[in-house]
């Protein structure tokens, strides 16, 4: 009779466990997806206008990790400071790209923009690395506490994230629709000739868009780092990752880099969890393969490329 | 005919071939060092893999930057055959070559539906996913640690390839054969195909070219050349780990291959030779080198696409088409018929 | 010649070439003309093999070759322009053609690396044949010349002789007065002439009417992806549909 009760109480236990696992993976599924969200919304951004595949886009998002942690730790700046800092100097890097790269190379063949992309991002990583060396840093957060919702613990840092990271689409969002510049640039992602047509200046809009896609890096990167690890080689999984959702999300749309970050999150978030921790990066890239192998246009996209 | 004239003249010439092989030939003697016989022998292990680079994206116009992916796989299946399972080193060898094309063809038939820059960022996918397998796959790669004790190759006896001169032949030997086939495959109708299908798949396919079979076909070959370059490179320093699959080894041969003349047939050579030995002569550039490279891919793509030996190919063809137009009105102002120009055309696009 | 049924093709929902049935005979100028817009390219995509339609049927000399794959329609023997000249910029003019025969050419990977006879057969018949088409096109004396230094007219020029390099029955030309002055225009309709006298079918999309209205035997005008009208350069330009069609969108009705 005891065992017997004992038995049900463990199970319900072990189910309750077994609960708050898997919620603890839809929170890190969440937290995961809304940063990759962030940084594939900027890549697709710049793609969607310029048709550059941006790999540079992950060594912005490095930069903007380690401008924070500076601001903050040798300047003792407060970490709101350190946001807006990191989002001020990653904007101004991106337009920097866009002027002195990009731009000379609009009308070269298409494999020499990718192959500048690349440089950017060598010469990027190599700068950071030489000043502050390869090892790990760790960044700091005022959100230390960890909060106690129905029973689970979140870190504060998580809900600071997801909610930051989502506040950010949401700007984004009114910008592009509200805005006069965000009209722009969204007529110039649906038709590039038609926007020329009817008088759009093309540089204003491309130094633009470089500077919202520095932007969402280096909020992403500063949201982000405090719960990861600061070190020059950080953007690289992340810019492959962005490139997955993008194409899963159909590249230069909005809502599917949204959409893809989530799937790739959650994708990781449970995949790591159930299946395999080593694998987990592997996961990303897997169903990238599969999709691929079964729809070359990606998932979302419509008509013709 | 200036001097400079003359040279370049000579530089299209078969002595220069000779040339170039009996210096790399005395190079050995001639070197101050045993280290830079073997910097030496690295550069062209290197630079067979950036030769199966050129042909894929140098020709055929396909960014392909699974590229080091490839390599690490060479030299992965000679040291897993050779050290664990007591193979051969030749038979190793060839099952590195059999299994880069092997792997080459399936990732070639699912990556090369894609176009332009879906292609990179599938195959940027793809060699991460090589380098995630190496590195987490213990049972098979060894992981983190690597493999060591590879066995030099085996010189029946002749030859004993742990010394670093005889090594250096066996790779000068490999070289020159990839370089051979290179010019095979650049010069004939089959590079041609490829070439048009770098100017447009639609244009390519318009001449009734398969752009599917032609890039596969590219694709194997240039995955073939890596792997071999790959088992190779673990033959000479015996020693691999999961580095040897990372992404910056593409980078690396990308340099090369742009500093030398993508698309070029001795714009590989050139190119791994010139960085090699400049990063060699500064060495504190080793770790750091990315911060020059980095800037020089920028520079190069943007003022130099055509690289060293593009840019010098580019420039004699303007000039001989222009000797030719000079030569044309006189034997006009004769009333000779013209000369047919495919003679020197021939020569044009041997060495484009 | 070419016979093309009741051809679809639909985006989405759009539907940009719409129930679209014609035939054109051998050895005639055929012209597609209509607004911007109008489903003109992409009606040549259809028959080029580019894309698949979505319905309908395309024979060509008696044969079903609607959803073959481009490269194959090619070797039937139907060559295309496009509106940008695609050519090899750094290479020579006649570099640039030997490749144009390579779809008559048998050799494989193996015959390369052994440098067979076969291959060195086919190489010097692609080379011959790229001097035979660079004379038609009247480009031998620039054939040493570097792409890129070249005019324009002249670009057309060798992109036309590009496609004749195929052997071609039936060439599809899509806007080859595209960005040229109108005396170049008027010596590219002779050359256009005078591929049809040496037994070569012509089809092309045009927006100069003038050179359009001379050149052509038959004329085929499109209209938001229909067929508005078909004759004569004569009847077509009577026709009060297609005078509607062309005033009704101010784009090219000057043209």
């Amino acid at each position: 009779m005891q065992d017997h009760a004992n038995s049900v109480a463990a199970s319900q236990y072990r189910g309750g466990i077994a609960l708050d696992l898997f919620l603890q993976q839809v929170l890190n599924g969440l937290t995961l997806g809304s940063i990759y969200g962030l940084v594939a919304l900027g890549l697709t951004l710049v793609y969607g206008i310029l048709h550059v595949p941006n790999f540079a886009h992950g060594a912005l998002y490095m930069v903007g990790a380690y401008v924070s942690y500076i601001t903050m730790v040798d300047f003792g700046a407060n970490y709101w400071i350190a946001m807006i800092a990191s989002a001020i100097s990653v904007a101004v890097l991106a337009v920097l790209c866009e002027r002195l790269v990009f731009n000379p190379l609009r009308e070269a063949p298409p494999i020499h923009d990718k192959i500048a992309a690349i440089g950017i991002m060598l010469f990027l990583e190599a700068m950071v690395q030489m000043k502050f060396g390869a090892e790990f840093r760790r960044m700091p957060t005022p959100y230390t506490d960890i909060l106690d919702v129905a029973g689970m613990t979140i870190p504060a840092q998580r809900v600071l994230i997801i909610i930051g990271a989502f506040a950010l689409m949401a700007v984004l969002h009114l910008f592009l629709k509200k805005t006069m510049t965000g009209s722009t640039i969204v007529a110039m992602a649906q038709n590039r000739e038609g926007a020329f047509l009817v008088g759009i200046d093309a540089n204003r809009v491309a130094m633009m868009t470089f500077a919202i896609s520095g932007v969402l890096a280096a909020v992403g990167a500063t949201l982000f780092a405090p719960i990861n690890l600061v070190y020059p080689a950080m953007g690289h999984l992340l810019i492959m990752k962005a490139f997955v959702i993008i194409i899963l999300g159909g590249m230069g749309s909005i809502p599917g880099a949204i959409v893809g970050g989530l799937i790739i999150g959650f994708a990781e978030a449970f995949g790591g969890f159930y299946i395999s921790t080593d694998y987990k990066d592997i996961i990303a890239f897997a169903l990238l393969v599969l999709i691929l192998s079964v729809k070359p246009t990606g998932l979302f996209t419509k008509g013709v490329r | 005919m200036n001097a400079l004239q003359k040279i370049s003249d000579f530089f299209m010439t078969p002595a220069m071939k000779i040339v170039l092989i009996v210096a790399a030939v005395l190079f050995p003697f001639v070197a101050g060092n045993e280290y830079q016989i073997y910097v030496m022998a690295l550069a062209f292990v290197w630079a067979i893999a950036v030769y199966g680079m050129n042909i894929i994206t140098g020709l055929c116009g396909q960014l392909n930057l699974a590229h080091g992916g490839f390599f690490a796989i060479g030299a992965y299946v000679l040291a897993i055959l050779t050290v664990d399972h007591g193979w051969g080193f030749w038979w190793a060898f060839v099952a590195a070559g059999v299994a880069g094309a092997g792997f080459g063809f399936l990732a070639g038939i699912v990556s090369l539906r894609l176009k332009e820059h879906y292609f990179a960022i599938f195959t940027l996918c793809v060699g991460f996913i090589i380098y995630l397998l190496i590195d987490k796959w213990e049972e098979l790669t060894h992981g983190a640690l690597g493999i060591i004790n590879i066995p030099a190759p085996n010189g029946f006896g002749l030859v004993d390839f742990t010394e670093t001169t005889p090594f250096y032949y066996l790779a000068l030997t490999f070289m020159v054969l990839s370089v051979w086939l290179a010019a095979r495959i650049t010069n004939s109708l089959l590079g041609r195909s490829f070439r048009a299908i770098r100017i447009s798949d639609d244009l390519a396919a318009s001449l009734g070219i398969n752009l599917m079979r032609n890039k596969v076909l590219a694709f194997v070959l240039s995955t073939t050349y890596a792997s071999v370059a790959g088992a190779l490179y673990a033959g000479l320093v015996r020693f691999i780990g999961p580095a040897e699959a990372d992404v910056v080894h593409t980078f690396d041969m990308i340099t090369y291959l742009l500093v030398g003349g993508i698309g070029t047939l001795m714009g590989p050579l050139v190119g791994t030779m010139v960085i090699t030995w400049l990063t060699q002569s500064l060495q504190f550039l080793e770790e750091y080198r990315m911060i020059v490279f980095g800037p020089l891919l920028v520079v190069l793509v943007i003022f130099f696409p055509r690289g060293v030996v593009g840019s010098f190919l580019g420039w004699r063809a303007r000039r001989m088409a222009a000797a030719q137009d000079a030569g044309k009105s006189q034997e006009n102002a004769k009333k000779k018929s013209p000369t047919s120009p495919v003679a020197t055309n021939r020569e044009a696009g041997n060495h484009a | 010649m070419l016979k093309i049924n009741n051809l679809t093709k639909r985006f989405g929902g759009l539907a940009a070439v719409n129930n679209v049935s014609i035939e054109f005979e051998a050895n005639k100028i055929n012209a597609i003309i209509g607004p911007n817009g109008a489903g003109k390219s992409t009606f040549f995509n259809l028959v080029a093999g580019a894309m698949p339609p979505t319905e309908g049927t395309i024979e060509y000399q008696g044969m079903n070759i609607t959803g073959m794959a481009c490269d194959r329609i090619a070797r039937l023997g139907i060559a295309r322009t496009f509106q940008t000249t695609m050519l090899f910029e750094e290479s020579t003019v006649l570099d640039n053609l030997i490749v144009g025969h390579r779809l008559r050419t048998q050799s494989r990977l193996w015959d390369v690396i052994i440098n067979s006879r076969r291959l060195r057969d086919e190489e010097a018949k692609c080379r011959a044949r790229a001097q035979e088409v660079l004379d038609f096109v009247g480009l031998s004396h620039i054939g040493h010349r570097i792409t890129a230094d070249i005019s324009q007219e002249e670009k057309k020029r060798v992109a036309f002789a590009l496609a004749l390099a195929t052997d071609p029955e039936l060439v599809l030309l899509d806007e080859p007065a595209g960005g040229i002055n109108p005396e170049e225009t008027e010596n590219l309709a002779g050359l256009i002439r005078k591929m049809v006298d040496h037994g070569v079918t012509v089809c092309l999309i045009e927006h100069k009417m003038d050179m359009i209205m001379s050149l052509a035997d038959k004329i085929m005008v499109l209209d938001h992806g229909e067929k508005i009208a078909e004759g004569t350069p004569e009847e077509v330009r009577n026709n009060p549909v297609v005078i509607e069609a062309y005033l009704g969108s101010d784009e090219d009705a000057a043209a």
